[in-house]
């Protein structure tokens, strides 16, 4: 080959900009244009799967134990700061672009279908298209603003999504919400990447990471800083306690913007980012089990609100909030290779399972349309019995739900069997990760629980949809279950990409991605085989009790329709309401800031002072000086003659002085 | 030689001159006792000439040359007033005024 490695790598995060500029335009001038508007939004992201595959297959025939870096142009040459607008592609990155231009391509693909009938159709592609070339411009990108120019970019084409009905106040209020919430995740960011340059002198990754271990003391206060701060970040972008409260607001946005972005790969950035930094993690203990711990109990927490959801997307919301905390879990742990596993087995399964909401809700929706019902298409009491007129999307999901609840041989059992598996040896060495594997096992067992739930109510027991709405529920057209198909094959068969030595397989992605997550950190001793066939066992029937449990306990034959649902009591409420954590938000933060804009701010600052003292006390200066002046001006010559002589007499009287 | 002497009626002569303008209010004559400050500096130029070289002497020149110039402007805005107002007492002539 004539080129160097990698040249052409640009082209991967280019077709999805060039995309975007040729939707963009579509979206002004011919905004009818659908076929066009699909051809290109799809098309684009087809090709850059191509692209991102074959700059992997060069990669791995290359065998390189060093990320491939190609610079394109000095970006901010300041002083001692130089950072260059450069991509790098390693096995770590290699596995995110193949996972967001994958998964990406099919939900583009099922948006065609989805999205058919929208107004805003060549927006909505440009929109995603755009989303997608910041994302693998923070996943390829070599150094930290680079990575931060894709961190904001999501950040803000997650923005515009989340608020693209915007016509309805409560999705431009979900969207603001969530670009509040990352700003402060993305403070921390900042705070951190300075810090970062402070003491390294350098922002690339390739410069950063072999000097850590001579710069920093290992768990000395600065390393642990810089990791807790890089760590709010991802609390933000990946929705973890306390900054998680933008993700279920942003189902407002449509199903597969959901899917996409908040489910398969911006939330996933977090994780991407602690297992790229895992050099500074390796060297904060601190930091790592602050990670561990909050992705744990995040896990455990989201769980036990999605219990009582009845909106199908904010139970999926609240379970993609859950099982990222699993992946940060594997990743606070240092089993990197476990919490990528889970990143992209889970990509799979929710994506799937957020396009057959999507297609649930598309069905829901046509009928309530065609009768001019004004019912919640959205909300699982309304639903019930859709097995028999979705099968395809129905089967489709049960195998996404089994695999998220952790069942073998799907692909959630190996990748969550295998984080809990590494966090229980983590607790021979730190006890405190014992605690947050049994924060883990128990939010299997509500995930098994509530996912079984979601499926009963939408797919099983009698129909609650209404008598004249029953006649139109449809399954999707084929257009949109092709991708389900797909990624149902994924879900069944992603697993194999990781099967642990304990079963007989090569432990593949594992190796792939050593390179990157070997970060001269010795691994927690093994646990013996028999141990980690207890760990299996253990979470198989945790899996199993939680879907018998919710199978058994559970009646959907005795739910209501949504209008004339009784309100939950107790417990039931409690969770109902999200543990009240929005509103106790709303209480301490929203407001007083609120209460210190309109009444300081506003009212005192703005008003009085600039308004007040600088704005108009400039102008009545002014005038002041003004009329001074202009009492000289009396219109007598005799007047203006003295004050001339005067004039005179004294500036000779200066100068021959 | 004659430089005190010269300088002094010099001295004096503006002197009148600014006492003329500063306590008259007739435009013409005004506009005379500049004409006689100017004069004043132009005896002054010429007396310094003895000693210092020919430049003052050139000097002078100019000044007639301007003062020739100021006249005819001068002149020509006191008539226009003059037609305009029917007098040239400056007590009367104060409209521009802040």
């Amino acid at each position: 080959m004539a080129l160097p490695p990698l040249t052409l790598l640009w082209v991967v995060p280019a077709l999805p900009l060039a995309g975007f500029v040729v939707n963009g335009a579509l979206a002004f001038v011919a905004p009818g244009a659908k076929r066009a508007v699909s051809l290109v939004g799809v098309g684009v992201l087809v090709l850059a799967f191509a692209a991102a595959a074959l700059a992997v297959l060069e990669l791995a025939q290359l065998h390189a134990a060093a990320p491939l870096v190609v610079r394109y142009w000095d970006w901010l040459p300041v002083g001692d700061l130089q950072v260059a607008f450069a991509l790098q592609l390693d096995q770590l990155s290699a596995v995110m672009i193949l996972v967001v231009t994958g998964v990406g391509a099919l939900i583009h693909l099922f948006s065609v279908g989805y999205m058919h009938d929208d107004a805003g159709y060549a927006r909505y592609f440009a929109y995603l298209n755009l989303f997608v070339f910041f994302m693998l411009t923070l996943v390829l990108g070599a150094s930290f603003p680079v990575m931060f120019v894709g961190w904001e970019g999501v950040g803000l084409c997650s923005y515009l999504l989340i608020g693209f009905w915007f016509t309805e106040k409560i999705n431009a209020d979900a969207g603001k919400k969530a670009f509040i919430v990352n700003r402060i995740g993305d403070f921390g960011f900042l705070v951190a990447m300075m810090l970062i340059f402070w003491h390294t002198g350098s922002l690339d990754f390739m410069t950063v990471f072999p000097k850590a271990t001579t710069t920093f003391a290992a768990g000395g206060p600065v390393v642990t800083a810089i990791t807790l701060f890089l760590f709010l970040g991802c609390t933000g972008k990946s929705a973890q306690i306390p900054l998680y409260v933008w993700l279920p607001d942003a189902m407002q946005g449509p199903t597969p913007v959901s899917a996409l972005i908040h489910a398969a790969t911006m939330v996933t950035a977090g994780v991407y980012l602690v297992a790229r930094c895992g050099a500074l993690f390796a060297l904060a203990p601190v930091g790592s089990a602050t990670v561990a711990g909050v992705g744990a109990l995040t896990a455990l927490f989201a769980a036990t609100i999605a219990l009582k959801q009845w909106d199908i997307k904010r139970v999926l919301a609240y379970s993609t909030v859950s099982q990222l905390g699993y992946m940060f879990l594997g990743v606070g742990t240092g089993a990197y290779a476990a919490g990528i596993f889970h990143l992209t087995t889970h990509a799979f399964f929710k994506a799937l399972l957020f396009l057959g909401s999507g297609s649930v809700i598309h069905a829901m929706h046509r009928a309530y349309h065609a009768t001019h019902a004004h019912d919640d298409a959205q909300d699982m009491r309304n639903m019930g019995g859709l097995a028999r007129y979705m099968p395809w999307t129905a089967t489709l999901m049960w195998i996404a739900t089994l695999a998220i609840a952790g069942i073998p041989p799907l692909a959630g059992f190996f990748s969550k069997d295998e984080i809990l598996g590494a966090a229980f040896a983590r607790g021979a060495a730190q006890p405190a990760w014992y605690v947050f594997w049994g924060m883990g096992l128990a939010a299997a067992l509500l995930t098994a629980f509530y996912m079984t739930r979601l499926m009963l109510y939408t797919f099983h027991g009698p129909n609650r949809t209404g008598d004249r709405e029953r006649e139109q529920l449809h399954e999707a057209p084929p257009l949109m279950t092709a991708p389900l198909v797909v990624l149902g094959v994924l879900t069944l068969l992603g697993g194999a990409l990781n099967i642990p030595l304990l079963f007989g397989g090569g432990a593949r992605l594992e190796h792939w991605l050593a390179p990157v997550t070997d970060v001269g950190v010795a691994p927690a001793a093994e646990a013996s085989p028999a141990t980690e066939w207890a760990l299996v066992v253990s979470a198989v029937l945790v899996a199993v009790l939680g879907l018998v449990a919710a199978l058994r306990l559970l009646k959907p034959e005795t739910l209501v329709p949504a209008r004339l649902a009784p309100p939950e009591r107790g417990l039931g409420r409690l969770l109902w309401n999200k543990w009240y954590v929005d509103e106790l938000y709303d209480a301490i933060v929203v407001r007083p800031v609120m209460w210190l804009s309109r009444e300081v701010l506003w009212k005192v600052v703005d008003v009085r002072v600039v308004d007040g003292l600088l704005v108009n006390g400039t102008a009545a200066a002014s005038r002041a000086v003004g009329w001074v002046g202009s009492r000289l001006q009396t219109g007598e010559v005799g007047v203006y003659v003295v004050l001339f002589v005067v004039g005179v007499i004294a500036v000779v009287g200066a100068v021959v002085r | 030689m004659l430089l005190e002497p010269a300088l002094t009626v010099s001295g004096v002569l503006f002197a009148l001159g600014v006492l003329g303008v500063l306590l008259r209010r007739n435009a013409i004559v005004i506009f005379m006792c500049v004409e006689l400050m100017l004069n004043a500096a132009n005896l002054a130029f010429v007396a310094f000439a003895q000693q210092l070289g020919v430049a003052g002497q050139i000097f002078v020149f100019f000044v007639m040359a301007v003062a020739a110039a100021e006249a005819a402007v001068g002149l020509a805005i006191i008539l226009a007033v003059y037609r305009h107002r029917r007098t040239v007492d400056l007590q009367n002539i104060n409209l521009l005024k802040g």
